[in-house]
């Protein structure tokens, strides 16, 4: 049997556009307002597990958990070279920090079994934290090494790879299994035109049976023939719930989260009181003075 | 009713020289400890560190937990992780203060999801308040508001740990100012044993390459910060001709250093560091909220931009539109000829 690595993605809202709109009134944010994007460093991440695959044949399992557009990014995914894709998916996920995502997640990898390595971005754009990935780590008990760079060597054991720290950067060792956060240090390859022609039919369930149920085809033994024809054409991307992955209501979702949201502001920059200089001689030499009169030069 | 825990602040070393964002947060940690009524106090991990932490009293730290052994230097994640959490078991402070440095930001979630508790990240301020949950209709008296940007930083929320203590958080160098120290004061330092595992000392560094932060931003007092609007490599030396020639230093933007123009030590706002210098010149720098964050305290700020709608003209003080090309040798030429 190959070896299997599996790589953790996310779909993000692009933060760069976020209108006031798109908060609801209890400081959460409507994603469905903003464009979704592949999370830019998952894609590094994406990037190195497809190289370790093609350098050591692994098995590469892609898996995000979000809402069941977040089958997207699954696919983009298998565009690339992705060998199989969970959607991790529940109502009960909703409203997770980062402690419940990587609770969830770390069930997920679980569930899978026997995986080697875990890759992640180090950290998702519309939060910043790059906490998920290290908690997962701590949550199946294997350790982690953040800021990879790239992977030096493999065996059957250990790793070693280099990873940045403060002003540098060093090559750590560590046995297997093993998480990395991967950085923005690869060029993570485009779709290509191959694997969109054959994935974009790639499909979870819930994508199955609405196409299903608009064209009007809603017996069981219809629907369960379509799932067989898929998953037999390797089209299928798996849909998992909280009871698949054995998770703890408890600890999952708004239930599952220490952290509470208090309050959410938009940032408003300061009223403009700006003084306009000319950008002629005469405009910046009065500037020029103003400045060193009041001692803020000179 | 039992009592409140201590404040904590997580010191950051390299070599036994203690980090700035640690020292900034010890002044933080001190001011936050007096508001609850407890004390404020430091753990330091590594090894050989007698004699290097005296200034984290000066700052106002009561106690010193000084937690040495040979796999503690240099750093890495597992044993700094077990030491660490055992020491938070053993004496339950209510709140642990971290550097959003890369150690800090790599550490700091291990120990949360080890500890079942919450973890904020880069905070821009923090404050004592009490804590109404709605939902699930329970009070909170004195808890630490956690204060972020989000969403790419055009949102800012304020967060709460409602689980067991230690309140978490990290905090970007620069963002809380050094108070000053008083050479005069001592406390208790607390030697500590960590009886690490064989499973927390798996991983080995073999090899380490560092080069010293070069470049002291939050120093300067005149910082002239290019970004992408400067267009090119080449024309970035017209930033360094402006810094030489008023006495500053130069900086950039996220976009600048992302063009490769500029290592990433020059890098100033949200990701980067946070200034508060008494002059500030914007050059082709947008103003992105991100940069803003980490330069809307300098006392001047002058904005660069040939974009009359660049947001940047909406902080500044002064504002330039024109090209870098005519307005930069303009300033230095009028700057030379009154000095």
């Amino acid at each position: 049997m190959k070896r299997q690595l599996m790589v953790f993605v996310k779909q993000v809202p692009d933060t760069k556009n976020i209108s006031g709109e798109a908060m609801t009134p209890e400081g959460t944010v409507n994603r469905s307002a903003l464009p979704a994007i592949f999370n830019p460093e998952d894609l590094n991440a994406l990037e190195l597990g497809l190289q370790l695959k093609e350098r050591y044949n692994f098995k590469v399992t892609v898996a995000t958990m979000g809402p069941p557009n977040a089958a997207e990014v699954l696919r983009e995914c298998l565009y690339r070279g992705a060998d199989e894709a969970i959607l991790i998916t529940d109502r009960a996920f909703a409203g997770a920090d980062t402690l419940a995502t990587s609770y969830a997640l770390s069930c997920c990898a679980n569930a899978v079994g026997n995986v080697d390595l875990i890759l992640c971005g180090r950290q998702a754009i519309d939060g910043d934290t790059a906490q998920v990935g290290p908690q997962i780590a701590e949550k199946l008990n294997i350790p982690q090494i953040a800021y990879v760079e790239e992977v030096m060597s493999l065996s059957a054991k250990a790793i070693k790879a280099k990873r940045a720290i403060e002003g540098g950067y060093e090559i750590i060792e560590s046995p297997l299994p093993v998480l990395l956060t991967v950085i923005d240090a690869n060029e993570p390859r485009s779709a290509s035109a191959k694997g969109i022609m054959k994935f974009k039919k790639a499909k979870t369930r819930s994508e199955i049976h609405k196409l299903m149920r608009d064209a009007d085809y809603t017996d069981a033994q219809a629907l369960a023939d379509k799932e067989n024809e898929m998953k037999a054409k390797n089209l299928w991307i798996h849909e998992w719930d909280a009871a698949k992955i054995q998770a703890d209501v408890n600890r999952i979702g708004l239930k599952g989260s220490p952290t509470k949201v208090k309050k959410i502001e938009s940032v408003v920059l300061k009223a403009g009181k700006v003084v306009s200089i000319e950008p002629t001689e005469a405009g910046i030499n009065g500037l020029i003075r103003e400045l060193i009169e009041d001692h803020t030069l000179g | 009713m039992k009592t409140k825990g201590n404040v904590w602040i997580f010191i950051e070393q390299e070599g036994g020289k203690i980090a700035d964002v640690s020292l900034e947060l010890v002044c933080k940690g001190t001011e936050l400890a007096q508001k609850l009524g407890v004390a404020s106090e430091a753990v330091i991990l590594g090894d050989k560190l007698d004699g290097k932490f005296d200034s984290l009293f000066h700052y106002g730290c009561a106690t010193v937990y000084q937690v040495e052994d040979k796999a503690l230097e240099p750093f890495t994640v597992l044993p700094y992780a077990q030491a660490l959490v055992k020491l938070l078991k053993q004496h339950k402070p209510n709140i642990l203060l971290f550097g959003a440095t890369l150690k800090g930001r790599e550490l700091a979630p291990r120990v949360a999801s080890e500890m079942m508790c919450g973890l904020t990240a880069d905070c821009t301020d923090l404050q004592i308040d009490d804590f109404e949950d709605k939902v699930n209709k329970v009070s909170y008296k004195d808890k630490l508001m956690q204060i972020r940007p989000a969403f790419g930083g055009n949102i800012i929320a304020t967060i709460v740990n409602t689980w067991e203590d230690p309140q978490m958080v990290t905090v970007r160098e620069g963002v809380m100012k050094l108070t000053a120290p008083d050479a005069s004061k001592k406390g208790k330092v607390v030697k500590v044993t960590p009886e690490l595992s064989a499973e927390a000392k798996v991983m080995k560094v073999i090899e380490r390459v560092r080069k010293p932060k070069t470049v002291d931003l939050k120093k300067a007092s005149i910082i002239v910060a290019g970004g992408y609007g400067v267009g090119t490599k080449e024309n970035f030396k017209l930033i360094e001709q402006l810094a030489e020639a008023l006495g500053g230093q130069v900086a950039a933007s996220r976009a600048a250093v992302d063009a490769g123009w500029i290592n990433h030590d020059y890098q100033v706002g949200q990701t980067g560091v946070t200034v508060r210098p008494k002059l500030y010149i914007a050059c082709g720098i947008s103003g992105s909220v991100q940069h803003v964050a980490g330069m809307n305290e300098s006392a001047k700020i002058i904005a660069i931009n040939n974009d009359p709608g660049a947001p940047i003209f909406s902080v500044a003080h002064y504002g330039i539109v024109g090209e870098l090309n005519d307005v930069v040798p303009k300033l230095i030429k009028a700057f030379k000829a009154k000095v």
